[in-house]
């Protein structure tokens, strides 16, 4: 009993160093500028809401679309070629927005090529015909599904794959039909993955800067920076983000309670599954239609465009790249390693004591996920630094050499950011993961005699692996391309692909961009292809 | 899982290296520099500094009021020593911030024009940046246009394209306005101007340069280092969308404000009060407005130069020559919350 009181409080304790950042940025709200609100108010702020709401209806409606009808075919139906496209569905999330957004609009611009052929087969002018303006909240919208999608693939697909077959089977025993399996038990079953996943892609939408501010779309995190380096006020900006955050909670509490006691448990030993259903005829075409799509459109598309750029217009690459891959994939790596471990530890200290203290501090920990970059760096930079000259004191009354800035100007202000930002990516996939086992064996592993933690790791652990390993994955791929924290953190001479990308882009020479964003691509496909080999292998087949 | 922990050690000690590497980069004989110049704008000249005095040149990039956060923060023990921009605003807003420092460098005094630097020594401009107005050559004469004023009037309806009032460029030129025309004639402007725009502000300045050239628009208003950038770019593309494209100087002639001249800004670069390496950074201050860096910065970022007498580039010459507004660009960054207000009003996205 004492080792789990331990563990209740080592949770908050961590939790509550995580939502260091969170706590710094809410604490503006102190000395809010009326002034400066009341003018926001008048003018812009009505906009800046309407569209994060379009956008975040939008895009949450674009990704459960794409995510989850691939997610059950590639999952509980056969029909050819569904095993590679099981896992090139998840090539997207390699993917930056802003990236894809970029290589779109050149495409799809009036000066792009396709209008200029449409121009030059027509004989029209600009104005003289329709077409879409990917530059526009829609446009947005389209991007950002594209890319977004994979979370609530992954997570859905992760539960669908964990279901226990006999719940189905009995489904169907009872007289259901297999689709009608799925609507009413496989899908309700599958709900809190699919919500996670949902929440992971609204969260990434609202503290997306790069696209939106591309497209001209003018939103709420728009409207942060605006204030930030427009009126170079940080104090405006950080309650800006501390409304948003407030938002953000709102939305999560209403999940919460339109879910209220429901309980997701599956007869996780059981490992056999039934057969796939079979596909057959135009159910074929179909299927693989609605496949192709997001992967053509998310990533084949996308991806040739850049490679084009890169083989014909790009200057060469350098031997610097060779350190660029480096520092991305060996920083992303280690943030993957840290943020999971940290995940799966709160997650559990909640499950084996859910008292309201630790359930509190995890859910704040959590909320890093919906504030934009740039603003969690600076809720880091600020108690980092505070720290920092507490040492700095601290060596020097011992008459030591000032250390500088050991923890604010070094790599260990982006690892705290990057786990900052991207724990409610790891929590969302384990505790999904965890919410699946029954408590019954927790129950049964004490009354063996165990500890807590043994039974996390004999038990728990080896049952979740494909949560753990999706959640790795994905704050891996999340860190790769991560920005604006990495542009403010990062020590000095420390560049990452990223970083890189960002630097032609924004100086626009998208061309010579382009490859170190093939880069960040290729690079992002190791775990996603290591990810896919062991879903794969769980799966007798 | 053995091997996976085997990986994750590596990388574990790989990257503890790096940071200690990282960390121990603050010896004598070095520079620290925060730069919202990107790098591939300025670590050919740095590495050229370190090439010829041996002072090794430490660097971070960004946005340079996120560097400005961090300098701040960082107070005292910043590692720091030059700050520097791309927009005379956030200079000043550094210096307002408390973290530059004045140094009198009797080199620079004599070589960069009085208004291109700050009066105390807090900072010195080292390239300049033009913002005229650009126009499709066969839809537009240049004796249709006189002013930034003129592109409110109606004659432009349907026929302007901007960047957002996002780009701190455009900021600075409201900045640079409100001081010409008072606040109130300033919006009027600013309205006028967004009621004429053929399509609400995206992208960045080679976007408008390309809606112009595609016939999106007619006229719109950038920094001539984007043009010069298509003109001398490989892509036959690139190429064409600036042949269609020429530079209008706004405001040279007329009594007053109306020939006040065209809107510019400077990169430049202050030095950080708490910097622990003051003579390199003067020397690599006193480098960078050195003959050979401003030639560089003409002849790769098509900037024009703040010494004067330096060759410009063949695309800068084929602007013409130009009368620039005098004004002290201490007070783009004063008016600049002031701006971005106005554009607020005035529905400038």
């Amino acid at each position: 009993m004492f080792k789990t009181h331990g563990l209740s409080v080592f949770a908050v304790v961590i939790a509550a160093f995580l939502s260091l950042p969170i706590i710094v940025i809410v604490s503006y709200l102190v000395q809010a500028d009326g002034v400066l609100w009341r003018h926001l108010y008048e003018t812009v702020l009505s906009d800046y809401l309407i569209n994060s709401l379009l956008l975040l209806f939008g895009v949450g409606t674009g990704v459960l679309l794409l995510g989850v009808p691939t997610a059950w075919l590639t999952s509980m139906c056969s029909f050819p070629g569904r095993r590679w496209l099981s896992w090139a569905l998840l090539l997207p999330l390699a993917m930056p927005a802003y990236i894809i957004a970029y290589t779109y609009t050149g495409l799809l611009d009036f000066a792009g090529p396709v209008q200029t052929w449409v121009r030059d087969l027509t004989g029209l002018s600009y104005g003289e015909y329709w077409f879409f303006e990917i530059r526009s909240l829609g446009g947005a919208i389209v991007m950002m599904s594209l890319v977004l999608y994979p979370y609530v693939y992954l997570m859905a697909r992760a539960a669908f794959l964990e279901q226990s077959v006999s719940s189905i089977e009995v489904g169907c025993s009872l007289g259901y039909s297999r689709w009608r399996a799925m609507w009413s038990l496989a899908l309700p079953m599958a709900r809190p993955a699919i919500i996670a996943g949902l929440s992971l892609a609204l969260m990434e939408t609202l503290a997306d800067y790069g696209t939106v501010q591309y497209f001209g779309v003018s939103t709420f995190t728009t409207g942060i920076f605006r204030t930030f380096y427009g009126y170079g006020d940080t104090a405006a900006a950080a309650q800006l983000a501390a409304s948003l955050l407030a938002f953000v909670i709102l939305l999560v509490m209403l999940e919460r309670y339109s879910r209220r006691r429901a309980q997701y448990h599956s007869a996780a030993e059981s490992r056999a599954r039934a057969d796939l259903i079979p596909l057959r005829g135009s159910k074929v075409g179909i299927a693989i239609v609605i496949c192709l799509v997001p992967l053509m459109f998310g990533f084949i598309v996308p991806a040739t465009q850049l490679l084009l750029l890169a083989v014909f217009e790009a200057k060469p690459l350098g031997w610097d790249f060779v350190g660029l891959a480096w520092n991305s994939f060996s920083l992303a790596f280690l943030a993957a390693i840290v943020a999971v471990t940290l995940a799966i530890i709160l997650s559990y200290a909640k499950r084996s004591k859910p008292i309201k203290p630790v359930r509190t501090a995890i859910a704040m920990a959590g909320f890093g996920y919906a504030l934009p970059g740039t603003i969690i760096a600076i809720g880091v930079l600020i108690p980092l630094a505070w720290m920092d000259h507490g040492l700095i004191a601290l060596f020097e009354s011992a008459g030591w050499d000032s250390p500088g800035l050991l923890l604010s100007g070094s790599l260990v202000a982006l690892l705290f950011a990057y786990t900052v930002r991207f724990l409610a990516v790891a929590l969302g996939s384990v505790q999904s993961g965890l919410e699946k086992i029954k408590p019954s064996l927790d129950h049964a592993g004490r009354s063996m005699g165990h500890s807590p933690l043994a039974i996390l790791r004999k038990i728990h652990v080896p049952l979740m692996r494909s949560s753990i390993l999706t959640a790795v994955l994905i704050v891996f791929v999340d860190v790769l391309k991560e920005l604006p924290a990495t542009l403010i953190l990062r020590p000095f001479n420390f560049n990452t692909m990223a970083v890189r990308v960002y630097e032609l882009a924004s100086d626009e020479r998208l061309a010579d961009a382009a490859p170190a964003a093939i880069m960040i691509v290729l690079v992002g496909l190791i775990p996603v292809l290591m990810l896919h080999a062991s879903i794969a292998r769980r799966r007798p087949r | 899982m053995r091997s996976f922990n085997l990986i994750s050690s590596l990388i574990l000690s790989a990257v503890t290296a790096s940071i200690l590497v990282v960390t121990s980069a603050q010896a004598s004989g070095e520079v620290n520099v925060y730069s919202a110049r990107k790098e591939a704008l300025i670590k050919p000249l740095l590495d050229q500094f370190s090439n010829t005095t041996g002072i090794k040149v430490n660097l971070i990039t960004g946005k340079a009021d996120a560097l400005l956060k961090r300098l701040q923060v960082e107070g005292s023990a910043t590692p720091a020593d030059l700050f520097i921009t791309v927009d005379a605003g956030r200079l000043h807003r550094a210096k307002e911030a408390g973290v530059l420092k004045p140094v009198f460098l009797p080199l620079l005094e004599k070589t960069i024009p009085k208004e291109l630097r700050d009066n105390a020594g807090y900072w010195y401009g080292l390239t300049l940046r033009a913002r005229p107005i650009i126009y499709a050559k066969d839809r537009v004469k240049p004796a249709e246009l006189s002013t930034y004023e003129a592109l409110a009037g109606a004659q432009w309806d349907g026929r302007l394209c901007l960047r957002s009032s996002q780009s701190v460029y455009n900021q600075s030129l409201v900045a640079a306005t409100i001081d010409a025309l008072g606040a109130k004639a300033t919006q009027s402007w600013i309205e006028g101007m967004v009621k004429n725009l053929v399509k609400a502000p995206s992208g960045g300045d080679t976007d408008q340069l390309k809606a112009v050239s595609a016939g999106v628009c007619d006229v719109t208003i950038t920094n001539t280092y984007y043009l010069a950038r298509l003109i001398n770019s490989s892509k036959k593309a690139d190429q064409s969308v600036a042949a269609k494209l020429a530079v209008f100087w706004p405001n040279q002639s007329g009594s007053g404000v109306l020939g006040r001249g065209a809107h510019f800004n400077v990169s430049g670069a202050g030095f950080t009060k708490y910097g622990k390496n003051p003579k390199q950074a003067q020397a690599l201050l006193e480098y960078l407005a050195s003959e050979s860096a401003q030639v560089w910065y003409a002849d790769i970022n098509n900037e024009y130069p703040v010494l004067k007498g330096v060759e410009i580039s063949s695309a800068l010459k084929s602007f013409g020559d130009y009368k620039m507004d005098p004004i002290d660009l201490e007070i783009l960054g004063q008016n600049n919350r002031q701006a971005v207000q106005l554009m607020d009003r005035a529905g400038w996205k």
